[in-house]
């Protein structure tokens, strides 16, 4: 990269960051608790793209289950806020387990009454089950289509079970958090909600910080040599195995802060967090924003779903169209992305095509080498 | 049996589905040899690679490198014991820049941890330096490898194989494409590797072969043909019968 292009970005994004901290700090302030409830639960979905810009932007997994993660994150959540605020119910248990005659609560849920537990499980067992999910997969050489199939596969397998099991976490119903308790106020609350906002805003730019921290220098160029030629990764003595394994539990621990930050912002959690469409949304907001980029992902996500709630409800049945006709229109016109198209030569090559910028002469490299010369 | 070869591939047998690429192969390398391997398309030249690389697994046989054997190794145990590849076309990084490339070379250990805790050694930025200077591309540092030609790209693939400071080098037609130029300085930057590495090239370019002044060994149907210096090599009937078609002059 030359030196100009450096400058040229560093301006861009941190004219991008500082409307970002204003519209954070503002936010709580210009929106209606409404307005700014979505606008958390977009900054949250966010993270999870985050995530999936890593593996795939960076290392070439395309993978359509990253919903599984996410349910995990928020389910974690949810089971802490229910059983901490189920003292009034029959047993001490959660209210929904006497719908189904279950008296005795369930094993696996007495760990999430410690919050110390809760703060960890949200991200450590979405990323132990993304750990050991793709170590298996991977160790097996499986990649490309197969691995996006597998992913999706294992999806349903996920969904299915949560669908089905009424007596252990309420099934197709989902855990409600909107209703229960934290430190002694109402999480649906407005002062909450509130605080989530700005939690989840400190959190993406903290996620933010520590993705553009993995890609950076020689470990992210190897997850960029093994998305381009995986071979000859393996053939200069690094096992990719390893590196694909631990960059996609890196996205579903991820996936799980999301979903757990979603969880509390929407008021519930069920296994509808694990359709195929929002697995596949997430993958768009990517596409959209820019593969290989982070910000772009970040943007895609606020951005489309911010679109998405505008359209829904001025023309509730249009959304499907626009989304598709979106991703139609960066597949085939868009490539890298609209920050892609960005930090590439787009908008030069754009208005060049009007005739508003005299075209470069010789390779751009030299132009840019002599320019250089030129500051000096 | 040998303990002075670097490498023994004793018996080698390749079979794709009742196919043979390799039938019963023995080569045996000594230390800071410089080989060249010919043969016609098809005779199992890369195959030969593939085996000792680990990427593919020999039906019978056995490869012994320094004295251990590398069948059912992984391919990066394979490297990690000092055995180098360059592939045929340039293989690099092209979405890195040539010192990334290098950087990617010549780090140790390749675990992720060191990767993503540590920054460079002093040491390793000083062999990138010198691995830049050998094949002319200091000015293009910071440049994507993709926007090199197409020389440039297989200097920097030579490059990246010899920042991995393997004991055996195993270059596949590193002068496929280059100028009459580049193909003399590759030949030479080759031989002053040989000495200190070993090297293996297979090629079908027989000026260059023949430049390179080194035994050669000739493929054909997946075994060995005739070994020996080019001179020989090429009075051999069997030779001049499979191969050269005609007698060179």
């Amino acid at each position: 990269m030359s030196l100009s292009k450096i400058k040229f970005d560093k301006k861009i994004v941190l004219s991008f960051w500082i409307i970002l901290i204003a519209l954070i700090i503002a936010a709580p302030t210009i929106l209606p608790v409404f307005r700014l409830n979505l606008l958390g639960r977009y900054l949250s979905l966010s993270i999870v793209a985050l995530g999936v810009d890593l593996i795939w932007g960076y290392t070439g997994l395309l993978s359509l289950g990253q919903g599984i993660f996410f349910a995990l994150g928020g389910y974690c959540a949810a089971m802490y806020l229910q059983i901490t605020s189920s003292s009034e119910f029959p047993n001490n248990i959660p209210e929904f387990f006497a719908l189904y005659g279950v008296e005795k609560l369930p094993f696996f849920w007495e760990p999430f009454r410690s919050p110390v537990f809760t703060f960890f499980a949200i991200w450590i067992i979405p990323a132990l089950v993304a750990g050991l999910i793709g170590f298996l997969v991977f160790r097996n050489r499986i990649k490309g289509v197969y691995f996006s199939i597998l992913t999706q596969a294992s999806l349903l397998v996920f969904f299915n079970f949560f669908n089905g099991q009424q007596k252990l976490i309420n099934g197709t119903n989902g855990l409600k958090t909107d209703v229960t308790q934290l430190f002694g106020q109402m999480v649906g609350s407005e002062s909450m909600q509130r605080i989530f906002f700005w939690i989840t805003a400190i959190l993406v730019i903290a996620a933010w910080f520590f993705a553009k921290w993995v890609v950076k220098g020689r470990f992210g160029n190897i997850l960029i040599g093994i998305r381009d030629d995986e071979p000859r990764v393996r053939f200069t003595g690094y096992n990719p195995v390893i590196f694909k394994t631990i960059i996609f539990s890196i996205a579903g621990g991820l996936a799980g802060i999301s979903g757990a930050l979603y969880t509390v912002q929407s008021g519930i959690v069920s296994p509808q967090f694990m359709t195929v469409p929002f697995s596949i949304e997430m993958v768009i907001w990517v596409a959209v924003g820019g593969r290989g980029t982070l910000l772009g992902a970040i943007l895609g996500a606020v951005f489309i779903n911010y679109a998405k709630s505008l359209v829904s409800e001025a023309l509730p049945a249009s959304w499907m169209f626009i989304q598709g006709g979106l991703f139609i229109l960066v597949v085939t016109a868009l490539p890298e992305g609209v920050l892609g198209w960005i930090q590439g030569d787009g908008p030069r090559n754009l208005l060049q095509r009007f005739g508003l910028k005299r075209k470069i002469e010789t390779y751009p490299s030299l132009e840019v080498n002599n320019k250089e010369g030129n500051n000096e | 049996m040998n303990n002075k070869n670097l490498l023994n591939l004793i018996d080698i047998t390749v079979s794709f589905e009742g196919f043979l690429a390799l039938n019963k192969l023995n080569l045996n390398l000594r230390k800071g040899e410089l080989r060249a391997v010919i043969g016609p398309n098809g005779a199992g030249k890369t195959t030969f690679l593939d085996v000792i690389t680990g990427k593919v697994k020999p039906t019978k046989g056995e490869v012994i490198f320094k004295g251990k054997s590398l069948v059912g190794r992984k391919e990066h145990k394979i490297a990690r014991l000092g055995v180098g590849r360059k592939f045929q076309s340039p293989r690099i990084f092209e979405n890195l820049t040539v010192k990334e490339n290098l950087e990617i070379s010549v780090t140790t250990p390749k675990s992720p941890l060191n990767l993503i805790n540590k920054s460079i050694k002093d040491e390793q930025l000083n062999e990138i330096e010198r691995l830049m200077k050998i094949v002319n591309l200091a000015q293009k540092v910071d440049s994507k490898a993709g926007s090199l030609s197409h020389g440039q790209k297989q200097w920097l693939e030579i490059a990246m194989l010899v920042g991995q400071k393997p004991d055996l080098m195993l270059v596949d037609e590193p002068v496929a494409g280059l100028t009459d130029e580049e193909t003399d300085l590759t030949a030479d930057l080759l031989k002053s590797l040989s000495g200190e590495n070993t090297v293996v090239v297979i090629d079908h370019d027989m000026e260059f072969i023949r430049r390179l002044d080194s035994n050669v060994s000739v493929l054909n149907q997946g075994t060995v043909l005739c070994e020996g210096t080019m001179e020989t090599i090429q009075k051999d009937q069997k030779v001049i019968d499979v191969y050269l078609g005609r007698p060179e002059d």
